[in-house]
C-alpha cells in the first residue's frame, strides 16, 4: 500500500501527491515531507547505498508504519548518486482518512528511515570530501516511537 | 565459513574494495572482523572502532555477536546517514 522507490533521478511531489489521492474520495489528509540538499558551505553530495537491502528495509519501515496507523496510501522514494544543494534527496507522502494518522506515519517513516535506512552521505566542500557523521539525535527521535 | 563481505563508505574506502568471497575462521560477526583485521592495514583501520560499525546479514541489522550462516552476504558499513 505504501510504494518504495530508490532513484537516482529527481522527483516531483505534486505529481506524487496527486496519484495518492486522485479519484478517492476516502482520503481526508495527505502529509510529504521532502528532504533537500542544505547548501552553505557544502558544494555537492553523494549519496551511496547497498542496492540489495534498500528497498528491503524502506519496505519494512512502511510495513511497520502500515501497522501502526490506518493509512489509505503512501509514497517514499529516496535518491542516490550525486546531488546539488537545493537537490530533492528523499521524500515521504502519506493518506489517511483524517490528518493526524498521516502526520504520525510520515514522521514515524521519516525517524527510522534515518537510523535504518542503508544510506550514506558524502559531502564535497572546498575541494574535500568527507563522510557524514551519524547523529545522536536521530537515534534519540526514532526511539521515541518505542 | 564462505561469506559473501561488502563494504560500504569509508569502511569500503579503508579497505579498497566494495566486496569480496572470503573462508574465514569465524562463527560470528565479531569473530569474522577480527579475522579479517589480521589481513592487512586497511582491514585493521577499518574495523580499528567497532563501536562506529554496523552490520548486516542477507540484508538484515544484527549485532557483533550473530551467528554466521555458511554462504552468508554480510555487510560492514558505518552508521547509516540517509535521509
Amino acid at each position: 500500500m505504501i510504494t518504495v522507490r530508490v532513484q537516482t533521478e529527481a522527483f516531483d511531489l505534486g505529481a506524487e501527491t496527486h496519484a495518492l489521492s486522485d479519484g478517492r474520495t476516502d482520503i481526508g489528509a495527505v502529509a510529504s515531507f521532502v528532504g533537500l540538499v542544505r547548501g552553505g558551505e557544502i558544494e555537492a553530495m553523494t549519496l551511496e547505498h547497498y542496492p540489495a537491502m534498500t528497498a528491503k528495509a524502506l519496505e519494512a519501515i512502511a510495513a511497520e508504519a502500515a501497522g501502526r496507523w490506518p493509512l489509505l496510501g503512501g509514497t517514499v522514494i529516496h535518491r542516490h548518486g550525486r546531488l546539488l544543494p537545493g537537490d530533492p534527496i528523499v521524500l515521504v507522502a502519506i493518506a489517511a482518512a483524517h490528518r493526524g494518522d498521516a502526520f504520525a506515519a510520515c514522521a514515524f517513516i521519516m525517524d527510522y528511515l534515518k537510523t535504518g535506512a542503508p544510506f550514506w552521505k558524502k559531502e564535497e566542500t572546498g575541494g574535500e570530501s568527507r563522510w557524514v557523521d551519524a547523529k545522536a539525535e536521530d537515534d534519540a527521535a526514532r526511539d521515541r516511537w518505542r | 565459513m564462505k561469506l559473501d563481505l561488502l563494504y560500504f563508505a569509508w569502511v569500503r574506502e579503508r579497505i579498497g574494495l566494495d566486496g569480496e568471497t572470503r573462508d574465514l575462521a569465524a562463527h560470528t560477526v565479531g569473530e569474522a572482523l577480527v579475522a579479517l583485521s589480521a589481513l592487512g592495514d586497511g582491514y585493521a583501520s577499518a574495523f580499528a572502532e567497532p563501536h562506529r560499525l554496523r552490520f548486516a546479514l542477507d540484508q538484515d541489522f544484527v549485532d557483533a555477536d550473530a551467528a554466521l550462516r555458511e554462504g552468508a552476504e554480510l555487510a560492514i558499513f558505518p552508521p547509516v546517514t540517509g535521509g
